[in-house]
């Protein structure tokens, strides 16, 4: 961390709270655009929820299509959040100040996207959906079936989604009792009832500080425990042979980290685009983030090598059904390719150069790419593979998504950008108090002609 | 209703409040009717007072062991309840019992824990007694509450010591 600019506490709350005070021309534009998108989306939901599963692109033998691509990128994206938030905390990391709130809160709006994107959705009557985990019909006697994934999935995610949301309220009480203390009115009184009577004694602060590790270190094997399961739900199914990899739940983490942390660097970028944040995020926290995607990247490659290793070596002829569509028939082909390159080829070696890594450009258009090829990812290893499946099933079939898919996955994305864009006109995007308590530790000291900026801990 | 007032002085210089504090407890006052209220998470020890004390890590230890008997009496009661046989597997099959557990275990710690943030830091806090905004802006508060009859000298105790403002409130 090279750079330091110094700014009182005055100026902090001036500088980004000015999100709240201020509403920025293209705010309300982009807010409405977001919601347009969500309200047709949801139209598209309300149209198959009427007409039946049999508008989506849905068939015998792909019964997952966009809707469950879309569940495992949104729970990927989730995961990073908390992840980067929860381990620089740990780390006790200088530069993740201005980053962990952003980080945190797309997890808690990614996790929803991913509740609208498959569970609830493609069921065909969702209604009925809650008895899989809500076992409420006391009556016939029927209870949840625990051993089932589609239990797991339900009892981790909304675990994860409780975590994430109280991780974020914990750690905005100080904050929301700053903007108490400069609103008057009604709106003063609901900030101060959010706050908690906040006054900031010896005692709260400390308990902060010990939360922010403390939920740390308990999220975090939540973290690690739902993309597990949401990759149990493939690998522990008894239909698709190529879904039975041992590696599946450390692949999917990774991949996982991988989009995630990416999407919380493309989120710093547009910060400051949008917000004009940037003595607060800077290039050298866009240089720290890309060094550690350039080492998540390769980690993820070196998993998903590794997984084609395992299907090849065993020479099973489901497995070289799957992998030979994948590869050598289009337009699975030309998809593999996309993904390929935008997941890993083209991003990692940009990031070698240290000019890109601290380019806002660059970096957007790096990790965006990587989530492109994410996605994409997941759409390799859901439809290819559910075409291709052998046992239990008599043909091998093809897979297009409807009009109305297509409208649900743009409602999830929509649903996010909505949410992250409503957040920042409530609460504060970036950590008041940590950066505050950032100015308090960090001084620059003199050796030799250098002026060297320093952090003092405790 | 309020049998305790409460005066705060506001600083600005750390050495100040440090010094400030000194005095206050010389002057008769314990600990208990002091406390320093600030914006920022000032490090250990800033002002002289001693490290707050907590039992916060006891919280998410009970709450894990709740979340895991609830897992456990939810998983094995559902079985029970509904004994359905599946792909010849025990009745009572225990690794899909352990994932539903992990989770109870984890989400009663993470509940406890948050409950126990709250409790152990005495929020929600109804009356806010003696406070200032400026507290937000960077500004030092040294908050005293304690009978009536001592705020007349707590007020001045404050200003002597270099509180660049003094306002009362109630407790």
């Amino acid at each position: 961390m090279q750079e330091h600019h110094h700014r009182t506490d005055k100026q902090i709350n001036k500088e980004l709270l000015s999100s709240i005070f201020a509403t920025p021309k293209w705010w309300p534009i982009a807010t409405l655009f977001c919601l347009i998108v969500y309200l047709i989306g949801m139209t598209a939901f309300g149209y198959m929820l009427n007409k039946g599963i049999g508008v989506t692109g849905l068939n015998r033998p792909v019964f997952w299509g966009f809707y469950m691509v879309n569940f495992v990128f949104w729970i990927g994206i989730s995961h990073a959040g908390i992840m980067i938030s929860a381990i620089l905390r740990l780390t006790q990391a200088e530069w993740r100040r201005p980053i962990t709130r952003s980080a945190e809160v797309l997890t808690v709006f990614a996790l929803i996207a991913a509740l609208q994107a498959a569970p609830l959705v493609h069921v065909g009557r969702p209604w009925r959906a809650d008895l899989w985990v809500f076992p409420y019909d006391f009556s016939r006697g029927i209870w949840i079936n625990i051993k089932s994934p589609f239990i797991w999935d339900p009892s981790a995610v909304m675990t994860y989604l409780t975590a994430s949301s109280l991780f974020v309220f914990v750690c905005l009480i100080p904050d929301l009792a700053v903007i108490r203390d400069r609103t008057k009115g009604i709106v003063s009184k609901i900030y101060g009832f959010l706050a908690l009577g906040w006054r900031g004694t010896p005692v709260q602060w400390k308990l902060q500080i010990v939360a922010g590790i403390l939920l740390s270190a308990l999220v975090l094997p939540v973290f690690v425990s739902v993309h597990s399961i949401v990759s149990w739900d493939f690998a522990a199914q008894i239909g698709p042979e190529a879904w039975h990899s041992t590696i599946f739940a450390p692949y999917f983490i990774i991949g996982a980290i991988h989009s995630g942390v990416s999407a919380v660097a493309t989120v710093m970028v547009v910060m400051v685009w949008l917000f004009k944040w940037d003595k607060y995020i800077t290039p050298d926290h866009l240089d720290a983030i890309g060094r550690l995607l350039i080492i998540v990247a390769t980690a993820w490659f070196f998993f998903f090598f590794l997984e084609w290793v395992y299907a090849l070596y065993t020479l099973e002829s489901p497995e070289l059904a799957m992998r030979e569509l994948q590869v050598f028939e289009m337009p699975w082909r030309a998809l593999f390719i996309v993904f390929v390159i935008t997941a890993y080829l083209f991003p990692v070696p940009m990031w070698l150069f240290k000019k890109v890594r601290r380019s806002f450009l660059w970096m957007f258009i790096t990790t965006i790419s990587v989530n492109i090829g994410m996605w994409l990812e997941r759409f390799l290893i859901i439809v290819p593979g559910l075409m291709r499946k052998q046992p239990l099933m008599f043909n091998w079939g093809s897979y297009t998504p409807s009009m109305v898919e297509i409208l649900m996955v743009c409602m999830t994305f929509a649903w996010v950008f909505m949410g992250m864009l409503l957040f920042a006109r409530v609460f504060p995007l970036i950590p008041l108090f940590d950066i505050k308590e950032g100015m308090l530790v960090r001084d620059e000291i003199k050796i030799g002609r250098a002026k060297v900026p320093a952090t003092i801990r405790e | 209703m309020f049998k305790k007032r409460s005066v705060i002085g506001l600083f600005t210089d750390e050495d100040v409040v440090a010094d400030a504090l000194d005095n206050i407890s010389q002057s008769g006052f314990n600990s208990a009717e002091y406390e320093i209220l600030t914006g920022t998470p000032y490090p250990d020890g800033t002002f002289g007072d001693e490290t707050p004390k907590h039992k916060l890590y006891r919280f998410p230890i009970i709450g894990a062991m709740c979340g895991f008997i609830v897992g456990l009496l939810l998983t094995a009661g559902n079985q029970i309840a509904f004994p359905l046989i599946t792909g010849g597997k025990p009745l009572l099959s225990i690794p899909p019992m352990l994932i539903i557990m992990y989770e109870g275990t984890m989400l009663g710690a993470i509940l406890f824990t948050v409950f126990g943030i709250i409790f152990e830091s005495r929020l929600p806090r109804l009356f806010m007694g003696a406070y200032d905004t400026k507290i937000t802006e960077g500004y030092i508060g040294i908050c005293i509450t304690s009978n009536p009859e001592k705020m007349i000298a707590a007020e001045e105790l404050l200003k002597n010591n270099g509180a660049e403002e003094v306002k009362r409130g109630w407790e």
